[in-house]
């Protein structure tokens, strides 16, 4: 495992080795026909460290950040977490956050994950 | 004055290695009463035991240290061996310098340190060892079967067979269990009717075993070779020996709108009911909650309409108790509720059903007579998707079960076979993430599914299902294809996780049998002892214990006979005489060691007592059952004043062990 992979592991808290790769986060996905890489897809790539392909891929942004694929998986392994990571190293990479405090608070929606905020931002942020 | 002897064991190198074995035994034998001490290669072995035989016999020993491998290992084998050289078994100790020393350690310096210290304990112990002589207990010869299903009838049949009475207890108004529900059995595809209800009827003919139907067991007292349980037999508001199930009462009676639970609600009953046609006891069931005549006192029309008489609305409960030897638990399992997968919809569409509910689908004795219709609208289904590992091998919690259910990957290639062969112009998808058939024929099986009766095994799991238009659209993954499907299904089948039965939990308490946190019962030991439990005189048969499928549970059910068999064959059972005493003179009657004991060992009883001047003094005091008490300890150490203890295991005994360990 690279330390890029290690970085994402640390940011999205997630646990690759619990997929069991049943594909049931890709099976649930909205955005299926918009990425190049699905969700059972990027739990792979995290674990085998193939994470350039992934920074480089298009599709990381076309995730919606709904969660299907978090609140589906029987294991807990919370795919679109990864996808948040990847997106914020990228970011880092680039050395410029679009993501302004000051905006913060007028977006906040008590009713959407604070996650799903901060994907928007960081999306749409520019 | 003791003469205690001291043997260190090298157990080949397994001790040796680790422990310097010929130091140990140099130091130790400058410990106070210590006569003779030595080392050898082998203690468990033959030339070992006569060296501890001889060496009691010469030097005269009034007790034995044996420093070896853990007492749970060899200590019955060194009690016989102290025993023929003329010395009470229970004279003996032995430190354990293997599991707890050897093996745990590297430093070769710490570890002989640690041995002595472990050595020095035992001989501080057995300093103050008194002889002990194990008692008897008889056995009766009857055992008790929990559970009427194929895993409690095969149980109760062997044991039967054997010669002895047996009882079968069943909460529901027939024996037969889940397996009467099913339709066909793979992996021979022979109806499972057919090979299960003459069993049914062998066990109710055979005159060594008795049905208790529409039964629990509501208490258990006593220990292995003489429990003591009471069971509710519920009313069922029927005579069962008038009933001559001729089955009138359940077609005149005018309450038809209860939900038939033998078919999982897919069609009614009456409130007067015999589950199935071969049902045993063939006998007609009250049901309390739907009849008018028990509700409101207004119907009777069952009653006019019995010719037999049978039928009585005054009928109560009637609690029995009977005595046992040994007890089998066999109360199965059920598929888990769906209410928490609904992106499956199971709770929107009635097309979205579970695999026990398409086993009635698709049985002749069913709902809609075995043709395959939708729930929703009684047509043909032309297009199935079968949902493998729905709640099983989950993270757990909330997500679902985190074992593998076992079944499901055969019972799925039996439905989706049995659908393509009855209607063939139907497309049959499986969504599976790994199939797991081993068994004997069972990979053969599922090949065949595929490549003789063309279903579409699809590795990859269904995302959600959304009815609509009449039909269900089901997102799947498709991942070796590397595609995202979507299908317009007719029926989705849902291989629902199963579980073990509601009632297991409590039943365990009743027998302080232990279970994991599944729910399942624990075994004894996973490998060696798999049809025992850990508690003495418990059995363990079927899918109480773990996913199981029939070939399976009917072997477990003859191997959970075997070892009732064995010791109900005995005359008697030899106790273990370290049990729980009570010094009167110091007990004050407080209770704290009653209401501590799990195996309701103490009383108490009112006892005269020498007071001074010549009086009189009447004290209550606690009195330890020894046939009963499994020596836990548990009341020793919640006696308050030092009156409680445990024979072999005395309070002095271990802070004996306790200071020489501290010196």
């Amino acid at each position: 495992m690279n330390d890029l992979s290690e970085t994402i592991q640390r940011i999205s808290g997630v646990n690759p080795r619990k997929c069991m790769k049943c594909g049931k986060c890709t099976a649930t996905c909205p955005a299926y026909d918009e990425m190049e890489y699905h969700p059972h897809q990027f739990v792979d790539m995290v674990q085998s460290g193939r994470i350039e392909a992934l920074m480089a891929s298009k599709g990381i942004y076309h995730c919606l950040s709904c969660f299907a694929c978090v609140e589906r998986c029987p294991r807990s392994v919370e795919p679109a977490n990864i996808i948040e990571a990847v997106r914020l190293a990228v970011i880092r990479q680039q050395g410029a956050n679009h993501l302004k405090p000051e905006q913060i608070p007028v977006l906040l929606d008590e009713n959407l994950p604070q996650q799903a905020i901060t994907s928007a931002l960081r999306k749409n942020g520019k | 004055m003791q003469r205690i002897g001291v043997f260190v064991c090298w157990c080949g190198s397994n001790i040796a290695a680790t422990v310097d074995v010929e130091r140990v035994a140099q130091t130790l034998a400058m410990e106070p009463g210590v006569v003779f001490s030595t080392d050898y290669q082998y203690m468990c072995s033959q030339a070992g035991q006569e060296l501890i035989q001889n060496a009691i016999r010469e030097q005269r020993l009034t007790g034995v240290v044996i420093c070896s491998c853990s007492p749970r290992m060899h200590e019955a084998t060194f009690r016989k061996t102290v025993e023929k050289a003329g010395l009470n078994p229970y004279l003996l100790e032995i430190a354990n310098i293997r599991e707890q020393c050897s093996w745990i350690h590297k430093d070769r310096e710490a570890a002989t340190q640690k041995a002595i210290i472990l050595g020095r304990a035992a001989i501080a112990k057995v300093q103050l060892n008194t002889p002990l002589t194990a008692g008897q207990s008889p056995v009766t010869k009857r055992a008790l079967v929990i559970g009427g299903g194929i895993a409690g009838i095969q149980t109760a049949l062997d044991i039967a067979d054997a010669g002895f009475p047996v009882d079968i207890v069943e909460k529901k108004p027939t024996i037969g269990g889940k397996m009467t529900q099913l339709d066909k059995t793979f992996p021979t595809l022979d109806c499972a009717a057919c090979i299960l209800t003459p069993k049914m009827v062998d066990a109710a003919q055979n005159e060594n075993i008795e049905i208790l139907s529409y039964a629990q067991v509501e208490k258990v007292q006593g220990f292995v070779g003489s429990f003591t349980v009471t069971i509710r037999k519920k009313a069922r508001y029927v005579d069962e020996t008038k009933c001559t199930g001729c089955g009138l009462c359940t077609e005149k009676c005018p309450q038809k709108k209860v939900p038939n639970e033998f078919n999982l609600g897919l069609d009614t009953r009456r409130a007067i009911y015999i589950p199935f046609a071969q049902a045993v006891p063939k006998v007609a069931t009250i049901d309390p909650d739907y009849c008018s005549m028990l509700k409101s006192g207004k119907c009777g029309v069952c009653s006019r309409v019995c010719t037999a008489g049978a039928i009585n609305y005054q009928q109560q409960d009637t609690l029995l108790q009977r005595e046992y030897g040994a007890i089998v638990v066999a109360t199965g399992f059920n598929p888990i509720s769906l209410e928490k997968f609904d992106e499956f919809a199971y709770s929107q569409s009635l097309d979205v059903v579970s695999s026990l509910e398409f086993e009635r689908l698709m049985n002749a004795a069913g709902p809609t007579g075995g043709t395959l219709l939708r729930p929703s609208d009684g047509t043909h289904p032309h297009t199935l998707v079968f949902v493998q590992c729905v709640g099983s091998r989950c993270d757990g919690g909330e997500k679902g079960k985190p074992y593998c259910s076992k079944i499901c990957c055969m019972y799925t290639a039996k439905h989706a076979m049995l659908c393509r062969e009855k209607y063939p112009d139907t497309e049959v998808y499986v969504f599976y993430i790994d199939v797991r058939t081993p068994g004997k024929n069972f990979d053969e099986f599922y090949r065949r599914a595929v490549e003789e009766y063309g279903v579409h095994y699809i590795k990859g799991m269904v995302g959600k299902v959304t009815p609509q238009d009449g039909k269900l659209k089901v997102q799947a993954s498709d991942l070796l294809g590397g595609q995202q499907l979507h299908i317009d299904a007719d029926m989705v089948v849902l291989a629902a996780a199963i579980e073990p039965d509601e009632s297991a939990r409590s039943l365990a308490t009743m027998l302080t049998a232990s279970m994991d946190t599944n729910d399942f019962f624990t075994e004894a030991h996973p490998k060696l002892r798999p049809v025992e439990s850990p508690t003495a005189g418990i059995f363990l048969s079927g899918a109480c214990q773990g996913p199981k499928d029939i070939p399976e549970t009917v072997a477990q059910a003859g191997a959970a006979a075997a070892k009732v068999i064995g010791l109900l064959s005995r005359s008697h059972l030899t106790c273990n005489p370290c049990v729980a005493r009570s010094d009167e003179a110091m007990c004050n009657g407080c209770s704290a060691c009653e209401k501590v004991c799990p195996y309701g060992a103490i009383t108490y009883v009112d006892k005269d007592f020498r007071g001074p001047n010549r009086t009189t003094l009447r004290r209550r005091v606690a009195q330890v059952n020894p046939a009963v008490c499994q020596g836990c300890g548990a009341c020793t150490v919640a006696c308050p004043s030092g009156a409680m203890d445990l024979q072999g295991f005395s309070n002095a005994q271990i802070l004996a062990e306790v200071d020489a360990i501290c010196k």
